[in-house]
């Protein structure tokens, strides 16, 4: 009677755009076997950093991701901080903060935005991220970039916050506050959303604990984890914010977390740019003594963790990049079993998943295959416009 | 209990499994212990204690093999990184996922990239490297050599 089917997702998700490979065993409906399969976009980068001195590789590492570019540089030079050991000063600290929370703020964003297009509620997804321009601008103020801010190095920021540039900035933190509230209203108020997502893919509390799930994911069974508070770093034991927890563990509720975390990270960053203390941004470390250090914050995704080791050379002789997305990934097992189908796409989601973090480990094998670097890319394309252009005046 | 009692506790109960006790600062304890009584000390410190597991973290020395287990106590701020020391040509140790489950994908990891064996671990796939990567080349080993002879070696980097 029950006869399975393998639904294949992949190698290129459709919605996500990301690669990696579901096998979805599914009885009728429901969703009986899951087996997630990742692997397609490596780039060696933990063994590209040991070849890198401990400067270059702050920039090796913010290529990781795109969305999280700063949370990557951000555990790694506390893990070589933790080397020393050695305190930044107290204005890098700030500065820190302010660049972490703005990305938190675009990161959710940008997720909600997905998670509302996959529901096929496009709404939902047009505000977000036009919203999410607003602080892709604020960005761009602080740091002189959209992305990548390139604002982390061992020992401080590299870039100082201009005094003149922060009413400006301020004022247009505060602009985006009634849109995020109406956001949240749009969201929390919506019949057809709740119908949609609540009570679907559900991590309990003891799923969450077992599977050693991070950030919002965790937060949302109910399991108070947030590295920001647990083991506080940069400035968030200066300033007044709230961890945000519910008790579900469904996909409504992982919504939820999202959303309120954003303001919370309002508040964060107006704190910490009002109260932006006066003192270097940089305390010039020139050696790195042989050891090891661990560095953990809090990702918009969950905790990053990174594990440097040094011999006291130059170079780190072990650099270990954990992103939030490996320790999430496996919780599709405890939530999508049991579903339907139509779920899985949202509850795939739900975790706000980041592969090309997840694979950043191993050494290519092209095998004979010829490689495109970036000027033969433009070549190829210059020649198809140039094939189209003289097929056009032939006409 | 706070940090004093916790690491006090781990040491009397276990104090012939562990060999070096290192207090590096106020957040970070570095406990090297014998890779028989793994799954007792990892088990104690993840259900009795009530900690996080972070990750762990496989390195070639050239000498000997090293793991690291990460967890993070979350209430008094302590990460406590259980120290293995494995040696050729023994690369086994005993399999944490059947402790939690989020042992699992790293063990595949450390598995196929360093070449640890562990036992008892369900479903030792691949997780990273792609099909046709061969049996028993290891790429993150310290005497690592580029197996390919058709490789294309990236111009840009």
């Amino acid at each position: 009677m029950s006869r399975r089917t393998i639904v294949p997702i992949g190698p290129y998700h459709p919605l996500q755009e990301e690669p990696e490979f579901f096998t979805l065993t599914v009885e009728g409906e429901k969703v009986v076997d899951i087996d997630v399969q990742v692997g397609y976009n490596h780039r060696g980068i933990e063994k590209l950093s040991e070849l890198k001195t401990f400067d270059q590789s702050t920039f090796v590492i913010e290529r990781i991701c795109g969305i999280c570019s700063t949370s990557h540089p951000f555990a790694y030079v506390r893990a070589v901080e933790d080397i020393i050991p050695v305190e930044v000063p107290e204005r890098a600290k700030y500065i820190r903060t302010i660049i972490a929370e703005g990305e938190r703020i675009h990161s959710h964003l940008l997720w909600l935005g997905l998670a509302g297009h996959f529901l096929g509620y496009n709404t939902v997804y047009m505000w977000a991220w036009k919203l999410r321009e607003e602080i892709l601008d604020v960005m761009e103020i602080l740091s002189g970039n959209r992305n990548n801010y390139a604002m982390f190095k061992p020992g401080g920021v590299r870039r100082d916050i201009k005094r003149e540039d922060i009413p400006g900035v301020i004022k247009k933190i505060d602009s985006i506050v009634p849109t995020l509230t109406m956001l949240k209203k749009a969201v929390m108020d919506d019949p057809v959303l709740h119908a949609r997502i609540e009570g679907i893919g559900v991590l309990t509390k003891e799923e969450s604990i077992n599977y050693c799930a991070l950030g919002p994911t965790s937060r949302a069974s109910g399991v108070a984890r947030d590295a920001r508070k647990d083991s506080p770093y940069g400035a968030y034991d200066k300033v007044k914010w709230d961890m945000i927890v519910t008790k579900n563990g469904d996909v409504y509720d992982k919504v939820i977390v999202r959303i309120l975390e954003k303001l919370e990270s309002v508040k964060i960053m107006k704190q910490c740019l009002l109260n932006l203390p006066d003192t270097e941004i940089d305390l010039n470390i020139k050696d790195i003594p042989p050891g090891e250090g661990i560095g953990h914050i809090e990702a918009p995704r969950g905790e990053t963790f990174h594990y440097v080791r040094s011999d006291g050379t130059n170079r780190p002789v072990r650099h270990k990049v954990r992103a939030p997305t490996f320790m999430n990934l496996p919780t599709y097992k405890a939530t999508v079993v049991g579903e339907t189908l139509s779920d899985a796409t949202i509850i795939l989601a739900a975790i706000d998943p980041c592969y090309c973090c997840t694979e950043r480990i191993a050494v290519r094998n092209t095998k004979g295959r010829k490689l495109y670097n970036g000027e033969d890319l433009i070549k190829l394309s210059q020649a198809k416009t140039d094939k189209i252009r003289n097929k056009l005046s032939l006409r | 209990m706070n940090r004093e009692e916790i690491l006090k506790d781990i040491q009397g109960r276990f104090k012939g499994d562990i060999i070096d006790f290192f207090d590096k600062s106020p957040k970070r304890v570095y406990i090297e212990i014998k890779p028989e009584s793994l799954v007792k000390i990892a088990s104690f410190v993840f259900k009795d204690l009530g900690a996080r597991f972070n990750i762990a973290s496989g390195v070639d020395t050239r000498f000997h093999m090293e793991i690291l287990y990460h967890f993070t106590i979350e209430e008094i701020n302590l990460l406590i990184s259980l120290r293995v020391k494995l040696f050729k040509p023994n690369l086994e140790v005993d399999s944490l996922s059947g402790v939690f489950e989020g042992a699992n994908w790293i063990e595949r990891e450390i598995h196929e990239l360093l070449g640890i064996n562990f036992k008892g671990h369900p479903d030792l796939r691949r997780l990273l490297l792609s099909d046709d990567w061969p049996e028993g080349v290891y790429p993150l080993r310290c005497d690592y050599q580029e197996w390919d002879k058709d490789a294309v070696r990236d111009r840009g980097v």
